[in-house]
Parts: C-alpha cells; sequence; structure tokens
C-alpha cells in the first residue's frame, strides 16, 4: 500500500542491535535535537505588551448592529436562536411605540437579547442566519469574570453604542453591506 | 591555635557557603530559563530585567506559605527530613579545592576549606547519608506516595553508589591520592591540559551518569516523579521545608558539577596557565574552575529537558548489569596498564 | 585536656544513643538511633586520627547497610496493634541468651579496661590510607584474603537465593 505521507513508521518488536542498546547515540542525537532549539525563534509573545495579529475571520465576542442612523438591526426574527446550535441565545420581542422609529429600524425589535457566553462556541452560525446583519463576530475578547451570571450578556454589552461604532468591515466579508 | 589561620577559614566557609546558596539560587531562575530556550520560549521575564528577581519572588512565596504538618505524621520526623538532605548538601563544599593558592597578607591562603587527605571519600560519605534526607521524610510524611518515593530514591542511590565509587576508585589509581587537591594537581600535566577524562573517558561517562542518578535528576528523576507518585517524597511538603528540598536538589547538584569538574576536567587548571603566576593565575584558575562547573550544570539541564525518565527497572538493569561491570573492566584495565607502566612485567 | 573532655563527651553519646537503639519505641526510630551510633563511632574514630576508618564506617554501615535496613523497615507495617505475641518460653530463652552475651562481652573487656588512660592520638599514620593499606597488605594479607572470600560466597549465595528456580516439570 502507498503511504500517504512519508512520515509513516513501522513500529516492530525486533531485538535491539548494540548501538540501539547502549542508548549513547540516540542520547546524542536527541540532545543536538534540543541544541538546535537554542537558537530557534521564539514562539512566546510577551503578551500585554505585544499581541498577536488576528486573522480576518476570527470569531470573537458578539455585536449587536446599528445602521447608519443609529438604529438598532435586530427585528427579533429569532432566526439566530434557532441557528445556535448551543443554544446560547435567548430573546423576547417587542412591538416598535410610534415615536421610537429613531430607535429601532424595523417595527418589530427585541426588548432583551441575551447570550450565554459560557455556553457560546463562538461557531458564527447567528452570523450566517441573520437576516437584517444585525450580529456579527468581532475580533473583541470574552474577558473573564468571578461569577457565572456575568457571563450571560445582555443588550447593554452587546449592541454597540452610538459614540463608539465597531468596525466589522475587515473582518465579517458577508459581502452583502457596506461598512456600519 | 594561629589566629591568621581561623579567621581565613571562617572567611572562606562564609564566602563558600554564600556563594553556594546564591548559585543554587539562581540555578532555580536558570533552570527555567534554559527549559525556555530549549523549548522555543521566552522563560521568566517579568521580575525584574530579564526576570532575574525571580528567584526572590519564588522564595518569598514559600515563605509565606503556610507551614503545614499532616496529621498523621511522624512530626520529628518530618521536620529533620529536609534539614537532613540540606545539611548534607551544603558539607560537600569544604573539601572541593575552588581555586589555586591566594598570596595575601604576607600568606598563602588555599582557597579550600579543608584539605584532607581523603577528601572524595568523605565527599562520598556525604553523598550516601544524603538519602537519609529524603527517606527520612518520606516515611515520616505518612503517605503511600512518599513512601514510594523515599524507596525509589534509596534503591536508587545505594545502586548508583557502587558504580561512582568504582569510578572513583579509577580517578584515584591514576593519581595515587585520595585528596582532591593532589588529584587536581595532579591534572597539570604539560600546558595545563592533562585532564583525566583524556585518560578514562568511559570513567568520566559512568560517573556522570552516576551523578545524574545520585542527584536525583531527570532522566533519574524515579524519586519524584511527578506522573506516577505526584510529587514522590515532596508529596506532603509545603512552604519552606519543601523549599529546602527543591534547595538541597541544586546545591547537589552545583558540588556534582564542581566534583565532574575537579576529577575529570582539571579544577582550576586551564591551558596556558603557566604563562601566569601569584595572583593573578588564582583568579584565572578560580574562573576557569567556575567556568567548567557552570558548563557542567547547563549539562544536566540540557540531559533534563531532552531525555524520558527511565522505568524503574530500566534504571535498575543499567545500574547493575551495565554501568558497575564497565566500570571494573576499566578499573582492572586501568591497573593493568599503571603496573606496566611502573615496569611489574 | 580539652580533647579528653571532647572524647567523654563523644563516649557519652554514643553511649546513650546505642542505648536508645533499644530503647526506642518505634523499630524505624531505633534504626534512626544506630545510624546516629554509627557517626559518633566514626567521631571517635577521627580523634583516633583514623580518618580513613572513619569515612569508611559512615560509607559502608551508615550510607549502604543501614539504608537498606530502614528500607525493610519502612515496607514493614509495624505497630502496637499488631505485633506478633511472643511466647512466654521465648522471653525466657531470649533473657538467658542475652544475659550470657553480658557475661561473656564483660569477661572479655574487664581485663583490657585500664589499659590506658585516655586517648593516644598519635601521628603514626596507622588509620590513615597509607598505613592502613601497608599492613592490610603485610602483616594481615591473609585474615584480608580471606575475609574478601567469605564476602564472594556470600555475594554467590546471594545469587543462588534471587535465582528464580528453574522450572523442572513440565505442565502437565
Amino acid at each position: 500500500m502507498q503511504s500517504l505521507s512519508n512520515k509513516r513508521k513501522v513500529v516492530s518488536d525486533k531485538k535491539m542491535t548494540l548501538a540501539e542498546r547502549i542508548y549513547l547515540p540516540a542520547v546524542f542525537g536527541g540532545m543536538w535535537i534540543t541544541f538546535k532549539h537554542l537558537f530557534r525563534k521564539n514562539n512566546t509573545l510577551k503578551y500585554p505588551e505585544e499581541q498577536r495579529v488576528f486573522a480576518p475571520v476570527y470569531r470573537g465576542m458578539h455585536v449587536l448592529k446599528r445602521d447608519e442612523e443609529g438604529r438598532e438591526n435586530c427585528t427579533a426574527c429569532g432566526l439566530c436562536a434557532v441557528a445556535c446550535p448551543a443554544e446560547a441565545i435567548t430573546m423576547v420581542a417587542a412591538e416598535r411605540e410610534p415615536g421610537e422609529e429613531h430607535l429601532y429600524r424595523e417595527e418589530k425589535y427585541a426588548e432583551s437579547y441575551e447570550i450565554n457566553m459560557l455556553r457560546c462556541i463562538f461557531c458564527g452560525l447567528c452570523e450566517e442566519a441573520c437576516p437584517k446583519e444585525a450580529i456579527f463576530l468581532t475580533d473583541r475578547i470574552v474577558p473573564t469574570e468571578f461569577e457565572r451570571d456575568e457571563f450571560i450578556y445582555g443588550k447593554d454589552m452587546l449592541v454597540e453604542s452610538l459614540d463608539h461604532r465597531i468596525d466589522i468591515t475587515k473582518r465579517q466579508h458577508t459581502g452583502k453591506r457596506s461598512a456600519i | 591555635m594561629d589566629t591568621g589561620l581561623i579567621i581565613e577559614k571562617s572567611l572562606l566557609v562564609l564566602a563558600v557557603f554564600g556563594i553556594t546558596l546564591l548559585i543554587a539560587t539562581y540555578l532555580t531562575y536558570f533552570e527555567r530559563k534554559v527549559a525556555a530556550w530549549l523549548q522555543d520560549r521566552i522563560g521568566p521575564d517579568r521580575a525584574g530585567p530579564f526576570g532575574i528577581l525571580q528567584p526572590l519572588a519564588d522564595a518569598g512565596k514559600m515563605f509565606f506559605k503556610e507551614d503545614f504538618i499532616p496529621r498523621n505524621a511522624d512530626k520529628w520526623l518530618f521536620i529533620l527530613g529536609p534539614g537532613i538532605a540540606m545539611f548534607t548538601a551544603l558539607m560537600t563544599g569544604a573539601v572541593i579545592p575552588w581555586g589555586p593558592n591566594i598570596e595575601a597578607f604576607g600568606r598563602s591562603i588555599s582557597l579550600q576549606i579543608a584539605d584532607i587527605n581523603i577528601g572524595i571519600l568523605f565527599i562520598m560519605g556525604v553523598l550516601s547519608i544524603g538519602v537519609y534526607g529524603i527517606m527520612i521524610g518520606g516515611w515520616a510524611s505518612n503517605n503511600k506516595y512518599s513512601l514510594f518515593g523515599a524507596i525509589r530514591a534509596s534503591s536508587q542511590m545505594i545502586s548508583y553508589e557502587l558504580a561512582m565509587g568504582i569510578s572513583v576508585i579509577t580517578i584515584v589509581m591514576m593519581t595515587g591520592s585520595l585528596s582532591l587537591r593532589d588529584i587536581v594537581d595532579g591534572q597539570h600535566g604539560s600546558f595545563g591540559m592533562g585532564w583525566n577524562v583524556f585518560y578514562q573517558p568511559v570513567c568520566f561517562l559512568v560517573f556522570f551518569i552516576t551523578a545524574l542518578a545520585e542527584t536525583n535528576r531527570a532522566p533519574f528523576d524515579l524519586p519524584e516523579c511527578e506522573s506516577e507518585l505526584i510529587g514522590g517524597y515532596h508529596t506532603e511538603y509545603g512552604s519552606m521545608k519543601l523549599g529546602f528540598f527543591l534547595f538541597a536538589e541544586y546545591i547537589n547538584m552545583f558540588i556534582s558539577s564542581a566534583v565532574i569538574a575537579a576529577l575529570f576536567f582539571g579544577g582550576y587548571n586551564f591551558p596556558g596557565m603557566d604563562a601566569f603566576s601569584g595572583n593573578t593565575l588564582a583568579i584565572l584558575g578560580t574562573l576557569a574552575f567556575f567556568g567548567k562547573i557552570v558548563f557542567f550544570i547547563f549539562v544536566f539541564m540540557w540531559i533534563r529537558w531532552t531525555l524520558p525518565r527511565f522505568r524503574f527497572d530500566q534504571l535498575m538493569h543499567l545500574g547493575w548489569k551495565s554501568l558497575i561491570p564497565i566500570s571494573l573492566i576499566n578499573l582492572l584495565i586501568t591497573g593493568l596498564v599503571i603496573a606496566f607502566n611502573e615496569g611489574w612485567f | 585536656m580539652s580533647l579528653a573532655i571532647l572524647t567523654y563527651i563523644l563516649g557519652g553519646l554514643t553511649f546513650g544513643s546505642a542505648l536508645m537503639v533499644v530503647l526506642a519505641p518505634h523499630p524505624v526510630r531505633s534504626v534512626l538511633y544506630l545510624i546516629l551510633t554509627f557517626f559518633f563511632i566514626s567521631g571517635n574514630y577521627i580523634l583516633l586520627n583514623a580518618q580513613f576508618v572513619a569515612v569508611v564506617n559512615i560509607i559502608v554501615y551508615a550510607g549502604a547497610i543501614m539504608v537498606l535496613f530502614l528500607f525493610v523497615l519502612m515496607l514493614l507495617n509495624l505497630s502496637k496493634e499488631n505485633e506478633p505475641k511472643t511466647k512466654n518460653v521465648a522471653k525466657f530463652a531470649a533473657v538467658v541468651a542475652s544475659g550470657i552475651l553480658a557475661v561473656v562481652l564483660i569477661a572479655a573487656t574487664k581485663d583490657t579496661m585500664i589499659l590506658q588512660s585516655g586517648y593516644q592520638t598519635s601521628d603514626n599514620a596507622q588509620g590513615l590510607v597509607e598505613g592502613l593499606g601497608q599492613l592490610l597488605f603485610t602483616k594481615y594479607v591473609l585474615p584480608f584474603e580471606i575475609s574478601s572470600v567469605l564476602f564472594l560466597s556470600a555475594m554467590v549465595g546471594a545469587v543462588l537465593l534471587a535465582k528464580r528456580e528453574k522450572q523442572i516439570t513440565n505442565e502437565l
């Protein structure tokens, strides 16, 4: 049989030769390998000072986007919650009252929208399911907490603030819409 | 009694004690750095520039940990264990010649605390009682893992002491003296390069392997084998008592490197040493000796981060069926060659 | 004078720790006291200017043989509860035997007791390596060689005991 890679090693129970039995050639061989590693480049980054560049498709903490006028995109259709394999998303829908048009883009909006970050597996299926381009995964990392309930993120954590918009153009090439 | 001698020796004792402790402290840092380098990492670099204050941070942490004694432990022996380990580790430095004599204040000061005429045997003796620290500590903890560690340590040390002793005897036969200073001086040769390792490479190899085993360093660290025995003999220890055990290991490593350098690599002899004399020679010789020691400490660490641990039966097999016969044959050949050189045949 | 005081202190310590070997409640402790005794004996050797003997005593007895003793005792689960009952006859026999041993020892040592007053820290190098080697290979060469034959036979015996018996009977 042809091997797929040439890394295959045949394991056998043969009797060891003298060179193998006195270990020393193998020992020196191993020491030579580790010695070469002395001069290799370090793989470690000094984390807080240096940070690794994220891949453009990195999937981190979610954001609920607003549109150009600052209205929430989400219409609480529930498709993200259905798509979520970890069942991390829950939401309560509400109807937009007159006078709230500057807050919500559609007539229906999410009164509450919660993602349990301990359940979330950051697969990005919510983002794919969303018809309104409201939820996106970003390159932000979910911070650590001491209590479990602190990981249930509500709208206060998820919806982007008006004066601090979150840029998703570099990360998410959905091809459906332009920036913001 | 000569007052000058007393002052001189007390200062030397203090110096050796301090240097040993300092080096052992920094070996903990060095070990982590070497491990990091060999694994393409950076290693500790947060405490101070390049992390050189890391040992202080570790020691501070050790001091402020709870000093805990298990309820079913034998209290006094539990305390005695790390004490013995530390005591025996520190004692060996007394007979090692750290350098050639220094001329100062009109007297010739020997850089050796005690040039006793059985120096190398003294080291063997102290080494052989070093195992009691581990055994007593392991047994007194009243824990099965500790006991296993203690038993492994004792059987390993007894097995490897034999081969070590025989290889030491070979060197003693070459020199004709048990005093470490005579052994070191005997390696002066023509250019300061008459090192024993060139005459006795097999003996050096055996001694080096047994030194690894005696200091419980990888690949012979079965007594503290984390994967099976949790921590071996120091499973139940915490705080500074654990610190003593770990510290004793590093001191032992330093002393073993010093003994290897003195027995096989000419001690303070270095090539081209005849061009110097007096205090220059003394300082250069001491530096050369410490250079050799640091090199061997690095080799110890290098081996630790390269080789996997032996299995217990492999350990015993290596000790009894390989090292002892090899060193015995080597001893026999050396004896025959010496007899031939002296014209017995 | 200070040497004499040192001698008495060391002698007392040796005697005390030797007594503790017998009196210690736990076998492991008595082994540890025995090791301590060996150290004091080595101290006595050093006072006699026999450094070689002192160190060899430590290496061989304290460093090797007692480690094996300790090794075995640590593995045995010795405690007050599961101590085997000794029969009264055995106790009686032990008392008689040790009494006889004591008589023999006293008889043997009573004549040699007041032979010297204090230690002679002679500077003849009898306890050092050279002197000892000379003696062993000239005057005492026969007992030396005979004892090595004894060790050899002991070694052969140990190997024989440790060897697994050959399966003579084939499996039926």
